[in-house]
């Protein structure tokens, strides 16, 4: 017989609450929640959204995966109270393109959709039942409520008609070019960005530094996340093997029990042998547990930090735009001045134009500027707060994952005594 | 260091006042141990009623094989040799420690230092006590406890190494020529008229192979856990490294005592079987020698030479077979329930301890107010 599958995030702690607030354990017991509530008064709006149901449509290489992606709101943008629609995983996508369009000149902070995985989904269109795909399916489902839950806490996305066309709206039309902008595909751009920005020697004036502290903290626990995930995939491994070689003690011992001739003992060594079976199964039910919950947690949160990480570098982009056309309003302003000199009218005209044109660009570039700055200064402290909260998460599923780590052992001891 | 006792596999073997020994102490001098053998004894073959030496686990050896090798205790079973003190685990944690002292975290070294700390006492520990254990055993046995060689090794207040030296080769290791690999074939092989005799064989040939395996596997597992101690204490450090207060602290500890101790146990007890067919495999080479000694004889009449040579050789034979079967038969009755008796008190100490172990963490855990 197959392992049961993993249970989904809900039925694990019996607090779970999906907050609209994005952060998906809400423990009345945190000692982090009650300062955070506090925080985010100002940023609570009525709007919870949640996605369920994925179910299988069409069949072969062309079926997908739809959710039921549902929303319950008491803001009156809204068609109604409560509605749902069904989406595929590519619409989420889309809606991330269309996003990161529009909003990327402003310095928001985009949420990163969940990676596309052609081998999961090859796995789910072919309709193997086994439960690594029941699994996948489930973990693309709970990352895609989470980033929705993300999208809608943020204040400025909420307005934004593209986001409400896609929890309203039956019919969407199908996104197309979907392929790149995938959340490795986007990180790697914004590496790639990142990298020929660190590049240019920038002086900036000292108001800057903030920005650079900031942007120092943010790699680091960038690095700090990354490294804890790689270990995170090493305790997995290690507990897979933990769960085979406690299932070949278990039949070991029972043999053991077996050969065993004075029935007391015979029988003490036969308890223990169910008992490490039975230990085994709960230590592979924790092996996908830990996976499910921690790593994709960790993974989550990585793909965040890359896009605060972005939006540092829009901001570099917006004040190298900046600092290009002040470079070339000087250009004109010379040209200007060696016109006057040779004396030729309509060129003249023609190079009065141009400087004006480029003084109101500059001048345009200037405030976009300083209007990115802003917004990333708000958006990094918004992410600040989400940080320490997105710690006490890890933290609070570590400590549980190690309580039930020792639980495991107290039924052994009762079978034998 | 200063030892402080745990039992796991002996059950009440020091409680005979008229010989009383123990391991108070112990040195660990790069990775050589010296024990100190400290006696408390009414009887009168020694010179003094309480006294103490230092002894290296080579001594321990050498008493071992001394009394494997003395005849008159061939149909007795001899208590297995202590296995030589193992710090090869902790050293291979501090060199990998050393390694990486570069890449990690200050709390990260420090956990690790802890554990790799924790792991050489354990060590340490295990091999103290199963050193007296070795010398308890003994010390119990009526016919063990008054050998000469025994005494010698309690009492003799100087370096034993010469003494061992020249043992070695005024008996020359007889019963070791023979490959260990020959043991099985010889007594399964050998026809046995005795009833009980040839249960004892069946059952103990089966179930050593099976009590080795479950050593074996138990082995692996334990090591899979060690791996997982050593992922959550990462974990931790690292999660530690990343927070803004020391309120979110992470407990990194995950000690794997339980599954240490189950394998101690069955390691223990796969070397007491060993004994037990070590006995047999003498058994079974008395007898070969008398069959041999048999066709000697028979031989001998035919040729009608040296008859009574070989009569005498033949009597001497089966006297020996004899004297072998019957303590044979008496030592492995009682070993038999001392075995299962001391098996199972361990497995219920094992569980006891586990259950004590679990309370307190649910203290500690309900006491942090989470989810029960």
């Amino acid at each position: 017989s197959s392992p049961p599958p993993p249970p989904p995030p809900p039925s694990l702690p019996n607090l779970l609450c999906p907050s609209m607030h994005g952060y998906y354990w809400m423990f009345e017991l945190s000692p982090h929640w009650s300062q955070l509530e506090d925080d985010e008064a100002k940023d609570r709006f009525d709007v919870d959204v949640s996605v369920t149901n994925p179910e299988k449509v069409g069949d072969g290489m062309n079926a997908y995966m739809a959710y039921k992606v549902s929303t319950r709101t008491s803001l009156t943008m809204f068609r109604c109270k409560t509605f749902s629609v069904r989406r595929r995983f590519s619409d989420f996508l889309g809606l991330y393109e269309k996003l990161s369009v529009k909003q990327s000149l402003h310095g928001c902070i985009i949420p990163l959709p969940p990676e596309k995985s052609v081998v999961g989904m090859t796995k789910v269109k072919v309709g193997t039942d086994d439960p690594s795909s029941v699994e996948f399916v489930e973990r693309r489902r709970a990352a895609l409520e989470r980033y929705l839950q993300r999208i809608v806490s943020h204040p400025s996305l909420l307005q934004d008609p593209d986001v409400r066309e896609f929890l309203e709206r039956d019919d969407l039309p199908r996104a197309v070019n979907t392929q790149t902008l995938s959340g490795a595909g986007f990180l790697k751009m914004i590496n790639k960005a990142s990298d020929a920005v660190n590049k240019m020697t920038l002086k900036m004036n000292e108001s800057d530094t903030w920005f650079d502290d900031k942007f120092q903290e943010v790699e680091s626990e960038e690095q700090q996340l990354r490294k804890l995930h790689a270990v995170v995939d090493s305790l997995v491994t290690h507990r897979k093997e933990l769960c085979g070689n406690t299932a070949v003690f278990a039949k070991s011992m029972a043999m053991l029990g077996n050969s065993e001739d004075n029935t007391a003992l015979s029988r003490a060594l036969s308890q223990l042998a169910e008992v490490e079976d039975k230990m085994e199964q709960l230590h592979q039910e924790q092996a996908a547990s830990d996976f499910f919950i921690f790593a994709e947690l960790l993974a989550d949160y990585v793909r965040l930090l890359g896009a605060v990480r972005g939006c540092f570098d829009q901001r570099m982009r917006a004040w190298q735009r900046w600092q290009e056309a002040q470079s070339t309003l000087q250009k004109k302003r010379e040209a200007e001045a060696k016109l006057l000199w040779a004396n030729k009218p309509e060129k003249l005209q023609q190079a009065k134009e141009e400087i004006t044109e480029w003084e109101s660009k500059v001048t345009q570039y200037e405030r976009d500027f300083d209007r990115i700055g802003m917004m990333v200064r708000k958006e990094v402290l918004r992410f600040e707060v989400l940080f320490v909260s997105m710690h006490s998460e890890l933290c609070f599923c570590f400590k549980f994952q190690l309580i039930k780590f020792w639980e495991a052992f107290l039924p052994e001891a009762k079978a034998i005594s | 260091i200063n030892v402080n006792k745990f039992r796991s596999v002996s059950v009440d073997l020091n409680n005979d006042a008229s010989l009383l020994i123990d391991i108070p102490d112990a040195l660990c001098e790069r990775d050589k141990v010296k024990f100190t053998v400290h006696t408390k004894t009414t009887l009168s073959a020694f010179q003094k009623p309480e006294f103490s030496v230092p002894r290296q686990h080579e001594d321990f050896i050498w008493l071992h094989d001394t009394l494997v090798e003395t005849e008159d205790y061939a149909g007795l079973i001899i208590p297995p040799a202590p296995p030589k003190p193992d710090f090869e685990s902790p050293r291979e944690k501090m060199h990998k420690l050393g390694e990486g002292e570069a890449t990690m975290t200050k709390e990260e070294y420090t956990k690790m230092k802890q554990e790799l700390e924790a792991e050489y006492l354990a060590v340490f520990k295990k091999t103290v006590q199963v050193h007296e254990v070795f010398l308890q055993r003994l010390s119990s046995h009526p016919n063990l406890s008054k050998d000469r060689n025994f005494q010698i090794f309690l009492e003799y207040d100087q370096d034993l190494s010469v003494r061992r030296k020249n043992v070695k080769e005024m008996f020359g290791g007889f019963f070791k020529i023979v490959a260990k690999s020959a043991d099985e074939v010889l007594i399964s092989g050998t026809k046995e008229v005795d009833e009980f005799f040839e249960q004892e064989k069946t059952f103990l040939l089966d179930y050593y192979s099976k009590i080795k395996d479950s050593t074996i596997k138990a082995e692996k597992m334990t090591r899979s856990h060690k791996n997982i101690a050593d992922d959550y204490i990462h974990i931790s450090a690292t999660l530690n490294s990343l927070s803004v207060d020391d309120s979110t602290k992470v407990e990194g500890r995950v000690a794997s005592d339980q599954e240490l101790k189950l394998t101690e146990l069955l390691r223990y007890y796969m070397r007491d079987i060993q004994a037990a067919k070590d006995l047999l495999y003498r058994r079974a080479r008395a007898l070969a020698d008398y069959e041999n000694s048999n066709k000697a004889l028979d031989k001998a009449r035919l040729k009608s030479k040296d008859i009574p040579q070989a009569e005498e050789h033949q009597q001497q034979c089966l006297q020996k077979f004899d004297k072998l079967s019957d303590s044979g038969k008496k030592e492995l009755t009682i070993f038999k329930g001392r075995r299962v008796v001391a098996f199972r008190k361990n497995l219920v100490e094992m569980a006891e301890l586990e259950i004590k172990h679990a309370k307190v963490r649910n203290i500690s855990k309900t006491s942090e107010g989470q989810v029960e």
